[in-house]
């Protein structure tokens, strides 16, 4: 399909009723920064994205799979539901804000605010899978799901730079590749130690990332990572004083009848 | 943090605000009232056979008072005297020596109880006499439908056959120009979300889901339901903007602009978790910025992507609190793509906000409406989002003069509240309330019948919207289309002459 002057709009358009004819795989070819590419599709079609998609990449998706065989704008996998979304370079901000469930890779560098208020649910876990770095406020408000930041595109010695990693985070957990030093976290984030099935879950991610980009698994996967995990299910809890004193330890005196 | 004192005991120098009289001979000991406190204010005192009530406990609520079989129980304000000060309140000296204590936030639910100047009360509606006749709204048709969604600039007719040659955008039709305001299920129970739900179904309006998801069990209610999307994006999945006839952005809240909303941990039962898709007992944190709206194109941004989620189906609503630029901004939501605007007022009502916020930020209704709706008109492009306003809306009359300041239909809250035995007590962020509304505690939501609290809000929007025809039968107007930002309907009495440009009205007497 060719997206060469095609408005979002008609383009989506085209998209639903590809889907809806049973297309199981489509090629987009030059597309030029259209919006909501993937959005209110709820099957698993397999779709290739040539070009530069614009802003909210599938918003609200559910089940697809979308590959960018380029760099990908803000808001990809906004409030995501299911699927895929493959990122052949960089992203730009709040990456998977929001999101519930579907996995999001992205090989290069992610911007702002990635993995805002991310939230799982039963067996819905979303997982940002990031090769590169991030910029700062990365996991913000994160409810639940994975993050991962490999580090790849680190020079020798060089540290991630986000700064207020977590903050507000209350769900869910960090991997990092590499270190961080405390004054880049969020108060309400904490360092936990890796165990088995930290390190079975890595090796899985992982293993997808190469599968999609390439690279040595393995030498990914010596590490080291830090874990970072939300030190309070209740960040806020202490934070008011009830306007009402019923409310505030209700006295109790002798026993109901 | 609490004062402990050098012994380890703690000792409150707040006083009870109630007092609860019970007349010993009329008290059966039932055990009624202690029943039904859930604020454990009442108690079977065994050693002396009666019941006794903990003051400091009472909310005031009046279910006790209420279930009484034998009317025992009286409530009074408990009159202590401070030496009178007009600066120095008695509730003042209370809210400084509670933040002493625990070193919090203040946080209170309901309405902001704040003298702001009430201006439908300083309104007074026209009525016709000899020269244009009244109408008989029980012998005339009287027409209260109102349709919601973006207007076109203009209509084109094919002239051959008469039929409409203009594309329209999606409407949506209401019998009534009364919605109820969105309160998610977890600010109050699935019994009283299943109210709203049926209510507004035999009433042939909608009802708003909050920001708090839609349980499943209500989704055959879509056709009634306005579903929100706000920043915690919480129970927002394909399936849910499917459902709903129209989606609605939550930028604001009139009891709480510009601040994000807070679900404790305590109310996220296992069905809330449920509706809002995160673990029970966790914080429901959604903050005031959604993360991806930094500006007016942000905005459109969200509602595009909202528009192309369901497919260009439904009309797309944004809800702002009102504020100082009110005008400018809702010119900037009209031209963002917005098919209808919600305007909530200071004396929006919530389940939990900060006091200090709730009382002291934000503007009256009746002004924000007024100059939303003079600066869309100014700018020629009115038509193209239905106006919505609410925040504490008490009477039908308060309604009329709303539609006569420019509005297309009001989002009611509170009273629909009342009309099923809440007494605003404010207490409904401790999810204790005994009416069995703002709790998600399973014996008291049972105290909420569904089909019978639906009764009470339906009578409620039936009687209203019986009034509403009386009123405009007055004004010798048979169509509510008639009356929408028709000034000329209305006068000022008691405003100053900046108050009555503000709102468009001339004073009494001109």
């Amino acid at each position: 399909m060719d997206a060469a002057g095609l408005h979002y709009k008609e383009l989506n358009a085209r998209l639903r009723n590809a889907v809806a004819a049973g297309a199981q795989r489509i090629e987009l070819v030059n597309v030029h920064g259209q919006r909501y590419i993937g959005t209110d599709l709820d099957s698993t079609v397999d779709i290739h994205i040539h070009g530069t998609p614009g802003n909210d990449l599938g918003a609200f998706m559910d089940g697809p799979r979308i590959t960018v065989h380029a760099h990908a704008q803000d808001g990809c996998g906004n409030t995501m539901n299911q699927g895929e979304i493959v990122i052949h370079g960089h992203a730009g901000d709040i990456l998977g804000l929001s999101a519930r469930g579907g996995r999001i890779f992205v090989r290069d560098s992610v911007g702002y605010r990635t993995g805002i208020h991310m939230k799982q649910y039963q067996d819905a876990r979303p997982v940002v899978v990031v090769g590169g770095t991030a910029q700062d406020f990365l996991g913000e408000y994160m409810a639940g799901g994975v993050l991962v930041l490999l580090g790849l595109t680190l020079g020798a010695g060089e540290t991630h730079r986000s700064r207020f990693i977590g903050t507000g985070m209350h769900g869910g957990v960090i991997y990092l590749r590499g270190s961080v030093e405390d004054h880049q976290l969020g108060k309400e984030v904490g360092v936990a130690k890796m165990g088995a099935e930290d390190t079975a879950l890595l090796s899985e991610l992982v293993g997808q990332y190469v599968a999609y980009f390439g690279g040595d698994a393995d030498a990914i996967l010596s590490g080291p990572f830090t874990k970072l995990v939300p030190l309070y299910l209740r960040p806020y809890g202490n934070l008011y004083a009830p306007t009402h004193r019923g409310a505030q330890g209700v006295v109790r005196r002798i026993g109901r009848g | 943090m609490i004062v402990t004192s050098h012994n380890g005991h703690t000792k409150s120098y707040l006083k009870p605000r109630f007092r609860v009289d019970i007349v010993d001979e009329r008290c059966i000991r039932c055990g009624c009232c202690v029943e039904q406190c859930s604020f454990d204010s009442m108690y079977f005192d065994t050693q002396y056979q009666r019941i006794g009530s903990t003051d400091e406990n009472c909310v005031a609520c009046h279910r006790c008072v209420v279930f009484c079989p034998t009317q025992a129980i009286t409530i009074h304000q408990m009159s202590i005297e401070y030496k009178h000060n007009d600066h120095w309140r008695p509730d003042v000296i209370e809210d400084i020596t509670r933040q002493s204590e625990t070193g919090g936030v203040l946080i209170t639910g309901m309405g902001s109880d704040k003298p702001w100047t009430c201006y439908w009360d300083k309104l007074c509606l026209n009525a016709s006499q000899v020269t244009n006749p009244s109408i008989d709204p029980l012998r005339e048709p009287m027409e209260l439908r109102t349709f919601l969604g973006r207007k076109p600039d203009r209509l084109e007719i094919d002239p051959r056959t008469m039929e409409m040659k203009t594309t329209m955008g999606p409407q949506v039709r209401i019998e009534t120009p009364i919605m109820f305001s969105a309160m998610s299920y977890g600010a109050v129970s699935l019994n009283v979300h299943e109210a709203l739900a049926r209510a507004a179904s035999l009433a042939g309006t909608l009802y708003n889901t909050g920001e708090g998801g839609l349980h499943p069990k209500l989704f055959k209610y879509g056709p009634h339901t306005i579903v929100q999307v706000a920043s915690g994006r919480f129970g927002v999945h394909p399936a849910y903007l499917d459902v709903g006839r129209i989606v609605e952005i939550k930028i604001g809240q009139g009891a709480k602009p510009g601040i994000g909303g807070h679900l404790p941990g305590e109310k996220v039962s296992a069905t809330v978790a449920t509706t809002r898709m995160i673990p029970q007992g966790t914080d429901a944190l959604s903050p005031a910025p959604q993360h991806d709206i930094y500006s007016i194109e942000d905005l459109s941004q969200l509602i595009h992507a909202l528009k192309e989620a369901t497919n260009y189906t439904k009309p797309i609503s944004v809800k702002i609190a009102a504020v100082h630029n009110s005008a400018a901004i809702a010119s900037g939501i009209a031209r963002a793509g917005a098919d209808m605007i919600a305007i909530d007022g200071i004396r929006g009502s919530t389940g939990a906000a900060p006091k200090s916020i709730r009382d002291n930020v934000g503007i009256p209704i009746e002004m924000a409406l007024a100059s939303v709706d003079a600066r869309l008109r100014a700018e020629g492009i009115r038509n193209q989002v239905s106006l919505v306003v609410a925040g504490g809306f008490r009477t039908s009359a308060d309604v009329v003069k709303a539609i006569a300041l420019g509005a297309d239909a009001v989002y009611i809250g509170t009273a629909a509240l009342i009309s099923i035995g809440c007494t605003v007590c404010q207490a409904c962020y401790t999810g204790r309330c005994a009416w069995g509304i703002t709790t998600t505690d399973d014996k008291l939501t049972k105290r909420q019948n569904p089909e019978i609290a639906a009764e009470r809000m339906a009578n409620l929007l039936h009687s209203w919207s019986h009034e509403i025809k009386e009123m405009l039968g007055a004004m010798g107007i048979n169509s509510i289309e008639s009356l929408r930002g028709n000034r000329l309907h209305l006068r000022g009495v008691g405003l100053t002459r900046a108050e009555a440009d503000i709102l468009g009205v001339r004073l009494a007497g001109e």
